[in-house]
């Protein structure tokens, strides 16, 4: 199999390669050199710059309050992102985070009789749950990535309609405080979101399944080889993810006061994948970039503040993403590895 | 290079040895090979292909016997209406999935068609059918384009174009707060509310398109080039099948029938809804697996999407007759449904790579 | 050596006779370059096809065949060289042009859709039409359903081609070739996977091609069916052309050393490995290994290995050396056969159960099967002891810094720092840092699948040092290679396979460079080996009859010369 695919790409690489060699070759390793460092480092430059000019464009832009918002509002994204970025580097992808954040949501008010915090354990186990289904149906049964989570994401929503149906409003005071309350002026929220962002550092950085993870979606078969333990390892990387997005549906519902399962995370895959790709994380698979995907969920963030700033209605930001999204997974592609 | 050989190795089938010593003369020939199955992979593949028919037949009947107004001439033409845009759009999307590939914008695309067939119905018919094809269709385009010739994955690219047209139609609607109404006695709303012998106009299309989707599967060379895309595109790339071309057709059509369920909706409710569509993707994709279509391409029926179609609304009607159930039962009913037609197709296809 | 003209038997009635002399060449290939990122691939080729003939196309792994197919087919676009095609100058763009132009491939593993019907396989992009223009399934099926029947294979052809045996498919992809009526058709291993009764009709479709003066290209790593069907034979070796000339005039010991870089009368060069010599090893089998048989494969192999020791595994491509060592090691699905180390048996394809009892494999193919390319090279080292390396699943660094630390100077890794990607190394320091990771494990059996192979002069001469030293520490070693070189000086004892069967077995004063190309050849009448190789069964060319000893020119006259050397050098350095 592999050998077939190898043929034809190299075969279109070829070409491009024979033209290039018209030219100097020492200009051809610059080009390299620079969509590399693109890809690298292109996010951060992109942040500062942007940060730039709000503060140059956007009133109150440097503002202790605007600055508190943003960095609110990026929470769920951020956390989500980090997840998916743990499947990505697989070389998997899951589409149901979305309807996992919603599935915890609506499982919050059933179990709030009981406290918030028995209500948010039985939140995070069931999205824990579905991505163990998810983790099994790919790593045991062998079913594609999108293929099996895109049927989580559509029994994970209507389950979560059916547990949770209409908004219900939350009032505990558990609940209130996770979602409003601050310690020294930093929203409980964010704090949630920098301890797992260290957590899923922690995991790439320093421990062996981390190390695994990249292991496996940099070569499943050489990994195989090396007696690594595939199936097992790439379950746990959809229970992980599965069970951050949960942690971003519980927070969601927090902040809001109310599980709303029906509108709760839609289109958050897209967005979750899109700071990913932007963070230098390529969707080949072998590589994660904890601080690439945080860069790349604040840039997103960010992008959206800015154009709500400066009145430029929602159907236009929602046009200029998915030109983002395009560019950026092109630009990450590039010649090599696509598809 | 060993470990694929390897694997063919593993998957060589069981050979009579009694052959190999009636070798000398080519006379009669080597016997196939053929792969014998399994009892349980019989049953398995045979519920993959046939299930929905069997499961809308079996449903019907116990809906008829069950619910009083089931079975009442109104009841089953409301029901094949209202499949009918679905279905529309299941048909496109039947092709891309043929094709290896996956549309998850046709949601979007179908609300954003019937908004600007809503919006352009007030300068007739004929725009009113043509602005949202030639949109819906631009976007079908682009999208083609950026998967085949920039050799994007298809599910990003749609779950990019999703957002696009979703932006699009609020774009057009006054973020959402216009609400195009179709005239009263426009020549348009006749399109999915007129009859014909009692069935609608649209369940006639629906038909139409359908015969013709089937032809163009089956008989055409674009058909089987699709087939072939799904099933192995190398092999289609080295036969020499114009593999870009008939992917950008595809999903040049998906949009074009996109836009055209949109327009059929518009003229239902005449008007251009804008909130229409969301999650709709799924429902699509779940018609066309349950139809028998294998999610990773290369082999399914039209008329199988047709029956996936049909049994998705059936159980969305039936789970109105019940009354107490909550219509999310439904989507909870056809993605557990979906996930196990999946499980069951990456069985077969694992059993059979041996 | 003139037996092989009896394989003419079929070219008496065949065209091969009929052919006007000097008919205008069909195909003319003249200094055909290739290259993919650096590694050259083709460097001035040379290929010439006349019509009526059946031209063998031969070569070791890496030699060039299929990319000199590809290149002719519209695959690949070449870097250089001239293609003529009925004497006019062409370039194929795409696989389409070609097949348009009358050139139809059949692929080793077999490039149809196993989804759609035998009909719509061969008639894929062209299928018959009615007058409205649509495809007229009734016609196709029954030209199909003619076609294959004329071919002498029994199938539906409304089925799916999946269903069929790999065989059957494969000449459902020759029906399709024949149904285009190509002027040129390149069968590439097509009899791999076929059995003697399909072989045999393979073979007449392709002699009634050949009559009707159709060109075509087989490429076989079964010698024997060389000179059955084949008119003439090119030969490649590291992406030269070596050798063109009548299939007659050729005897397999020659075949052979062409095919190895290796003058028959010239070998016996001593010294040109670092391998200091023979080593001294214990007497029971750490390893023992038999009746190892993989579907189509292998049948009935057997090998053991004592501490100590270095056995070389030879064979030609297709042989099974590469199964033998992975089925050993639990990667390969086994239809029978028992492996044991130290006394414990192994569980049948399990490789985590392999490497816990002591065996490790370095894979033949680095870039597929080893390097993790993206991971650090002490990620890389580490990979397969992270448990070990680990406290409660967080890795402690200092423990991999320390075993990294010692592996790298060991084995002299050259990288700017234990933190640069693996895939930034040549690709002797990958295979360094590749042999680290199995030692790492602290194995007792290691099976080496051509450890030396593409990595630049400096290296290999380091790692065949290892192994000397590796067994010197009581390692049992089983080394894969095609070079000779490397089996005669650096193995106490060469297990030589064929056809999937253990050929012979050489050792002591047996194992000299003449013996082994006659073992490699197929031609020694090892006592041991009672059965002939399954696909050579009563094949009229086969090497039972000849004496094993003495009957190539290659007895015994071998003196040491550098220059044979030189070529394969080159391509080494073009690699590294």
């Amino acid at each position: 199999m592999a050998d077939h695919r190898a043929p034809v790409r190299e075969h279109a690489d070829g070409a491009a390669d024979v033209t290039a060699a018209d030219g100097a070759d020492g200009r051809r390793s610059w080009r390299r050199f620079d969509i590399q460092w693109i890809r690298r480092n292109g996010v951060y430059v992109a942040l500062a710059a942007l940060i730039m000019v709000n503060i140059v464009i956007t009133p109150n832009f440097v503002n202790v309050a605007t600055l508190r918002l943003q960095l609110i509002q990026v929470v769920p994204v951020l956390i989500v992102a980090l997840g998916m970025a743990v499947v990505i580097a697989t070389k998997g992808i899951d589409l149901s985070v979305g309807a996992v954040m919603a599935l915890a949501a609506a499982v919050i008010p059933l179990y709030i009789g009981y406290g918030a915090a028995l209500a948010i354990l039985v939140a995070l186990l069931a999205g824990a749950l579905s991505g163990a289904v998810a983790g099994s149906l790919v790593a045991r049964i062998g079913v594609q990535p999108i293929v099996a989570t895109l049927g989580l994401m559509v029994a994970g929503r209507g389950l979560a309609n059916l547990l949770g149906g209409e908004i219900k409003s939350i009032r505990d005071p558990g609940m209130r405080a996770l979602g409003t309350g601050s310690v020294l002026g930093v929203p409980y929220v964010v704090l949630v979101a920098i301890v797992v962002t260290v957590l899923v550092w922690f995991l790439v950085a320093r421990t062996t399944l981390g190390r695994q993870i990249v292991a496996i979606g940099g070569n499943a078969r050489a990994s195989v080889l090396a007696g690594l333990p595939v199936g097992r390892v790439l379950l746990t990387a959809y229970v992980v993810c599965a069970l951050l997005a949960a942690v971003a549906g519980v927070l969601l519902t927090a902040r809001s006061q109310a599980s709303d399962p029906t509108r709760l995370g839609l289109l958050m895959e897209l967005s979750a994948i899109t700071a990913v790709v932007i963070g230098g994380t390529p969707l080949t698979g072998g590589q994660i970039r904890v601080a690439g995907t945080v860069a790349g969920a604040l840039l997103l963030q960010l992008i959206t503040a800015t154009m709500i700033a400066h009145d430029i209605p929602d159907s236009v930001a929602q046009m200029a993403q998915a030109v983002i999204v395009v560019g950026a997974v092109y630009l990450q592609l590039g010649r090599r590895g696509r598809r | 290079m060993s470990g694929p050989t390897m694997e063919r190795a593993g998957a060589a089938p069981d050979r009579d040895p009694a052959k190999g010593a009636s070798a000398g003369s080519p006379g009669p020939g080597p016997q196939p090979g053929s792969v014998r199955l399994g009892l349980g992979m019989r049953i398995a593949e045979l519920a993959q292909r046939q299930g929905a028919l069997v499961l809308l037949i079996v449903l019907c009947a116990v809906a008829s016997v069950v619910f009083p107004s089931f079975a009442t001439g109104a009841n089953l033409s409301s029901i094949a209406v209202q499949a009918s845009f679905m279905a529309v759009v299941a048909l496109g999307m039947t092709f891309v999935i043929l094709g290896g590939g996956i549309d998850l914008s046709v949601g979007s695309v179908f609300a954003l068609g019937g908004v600007l067939a809503a919006w352009a119905s007030q300068y007739g018919f004929v725009p009113a059918l043509l602005v949202p094809l030639a949109v819906c269709g631009f976007i079908g385009l682009v999208q083609g384009l950026i998967i085949a010739k920039g050799g994007l994955a298809p599910f990003i690219v749609t779950l990019a174009g999703l957002l696009f047209a979703r932006g699009l139609l609020l774009f057009i609607t006054d973020e959402g707060t216009t609400t195009y109404k179709v005239p009263e006695g426009s020549a348009f709303l006749q399109l999915a509310q007129g009859e014909l012998l009692g069935v609608g106009y649209s369940v006639w299309l629906l038909v139409v398109l359908f015969a013709i989707g089937a032809l163009v599967l089956h008989r055409t060379s674009y058909g089987t080039t699709v087939l072939a895309i799904g099933g192995q595109e190398d092999a289609a790339e080295l036969m020499g099948l114009p593999v870009v071309r008939t992917k950008v057709i595809t999903y040049l059509v998906n949009g074009l029938l996109a836009g055209l369920g949109g327009a059929l909706i518009a003229s239902y409710t005449s008007s251009g809804v804008t909130v229409l569509g969301v999650g709709m993707e799924l429902e699509v994709i779940s018609a066309v697996v349950l139809g028998g279509t294998l999610l990773t391409g290369g082999a399914g029926t039209i008329l199988g999407t047709l029956v996936g179609a049909l049994l998705l609304q059936v159980i969305k009607n039936v789970i109105n007759q019940v009354g107490s159930l909550n219509s999310n039962w439904q989507a909870v009913v056809s993605g557990t449904i979906l996930l196990m037609v999946v499980s069951i197709q990456s069985y077969l296809a694992r059993s059979r790579r041996g | 050596m003139t037996e092989e003209t009896t394989v003419a038997d079929d070219d008496v009635s065949g065209p091969g006779t009929l052919r006007p002399p000097g008919a205008a060449p069909l195909v003319q290939v003249r200094g055909a370059t290739k290259s993919f990122g650096g590694v050259q691939a083709l460097r001035g080729v040379d290929l010439t096809l006349l019509p009526g003939e059946i031209h063998a196309l031969v070569g070791e792994n890496g030699a060039g065949k299929s990319t000199l197919i590809k290149v002719l087919t519209g695959v690949y676009a070449p870097d250089g060289g001239e293609f003529r095609y009925g004497g006019e100058p062409v370039r194929f763009a795409r696989p389409a042009d070609a097949q348009r132009a009358g050139i139809s491939t059949i692929y080793q593993e077999v490039n149809l859709v196993p989804l759609l019907s035998v009909a719509r396989n061969i008639y894929l992009g062209r299928e018959p039409r009615t007058r409205w223009g649509t495809v007229d399934v009734g016609a196709m099926n029954r030209r199909a359903a003619q076609l294959v029947g004329d071919l002498g294979i029994d199938v539906d052809v409304t089925g799916e081609l999946g269903r069929l045996g790999l065989g059957a498919q494969q000449m459902v992809a020759l029906a399709r070739a024949v149904s285009v009526e190509s002027r040129v058709v390149i069968m590439d291993e097509p009899t791999s996977s076929l059995e003697p009764a399909e072989v045999e009709t393979l073979f007449g479709v392709a002699r009634n091609l050949r009559r009707s003066g159709t060109a075509l290209v087989f490429v076989s790593h079964r010698l024997d069916e060389l000179w059955q069907l084949c008119d003439r034979v090119t030969v490649l070796r590291d992406g030269h052309h070596v050798h063109t000339g009548p299939m007659a005039e050729l005897d397999r010991v020659t075949l052979v050393s062409h095919m190895l870089g290796k003058d028959a009368s010239e070998v016996g060069a001593q010294g040109v490995t670092e391998f200091a010599g023979k080593h001294r090893h214990g007497d029971a089998p750490v390893l023992d290994a038999s009746g190892i048989a993989v579907r189509s494969r292998l049948s009935d192999v057997a090998l053991q290995v004592r501490p100590g020791e270095v056995v070389g595994l030879g064979g030609l491509l297709g042989s099974g050396r590469s199964e033998t060592v992975k089925a050993i090691y639990g990667d390969l699905p086994v239809e029978s056969g028992r492996v044991s180390v130290a006394g414990r048996n192994l569980r049948a394809g399990s490789v985590r159960h392999a490497l816990k009892a002591g065996v490790a494999l370095l894979s033949e193919d680095r870039k597929a099967e080893g390097i993790i390319p993206d991971l650090s090279v002490r990620d890389n080292i580490a990979l397969a002891v992270l448990p070990r390396m680990a406290r409660g699943g967080i890795v402690v660094e200092s423990r991999i810094d320390a075993l990294v630390e010692t592996f790298m100077t060991r084995l002299k890794i050259k990288a700017a720092d234990t933190g640069q990607k693996v895939r930034e190394l040549s690709g002797g320091n990958q295979q360094k840092v590749l042999i680290a990771r199995w030692l790492c494990t602290e194995p007792t059996v290691f099976l080496l699948d051509e450890p030396t192979r593409g990595i630049d002069v400096g290296a290999k001469q380091e790692v065949q040092a290892l192994i000397d030293e590796l067994a010197g520490h009581g390692l049992a070693v089983v080394l894969i290679s095609s070079e000779m070189e490397e089996l005669v000086e650096g193995a106490d004892r060469v297990v030589v396979l064929h056809a999937g069967r253990v050929e012979a077995e050489l050792s002591g004063s047996e194992l000299s460079h003449s013996r082994l190309l006659t073992a490699l050849a197929g031609e020694s009448a090892d006592p041991a080996d009672d059965g002939q190789p399954a696909g050579d069964d009563g094949q009229p060319t086969d090497g039972a009859g000849q004496p094993a000893d003495g009957s190539g020119p290659s007895a015994g006259t071998g003196q040491p010369t550098a220059a044979v050397r030189t070529a394969a050098k080159e391509e080494e350095d073009g690699r590294g």
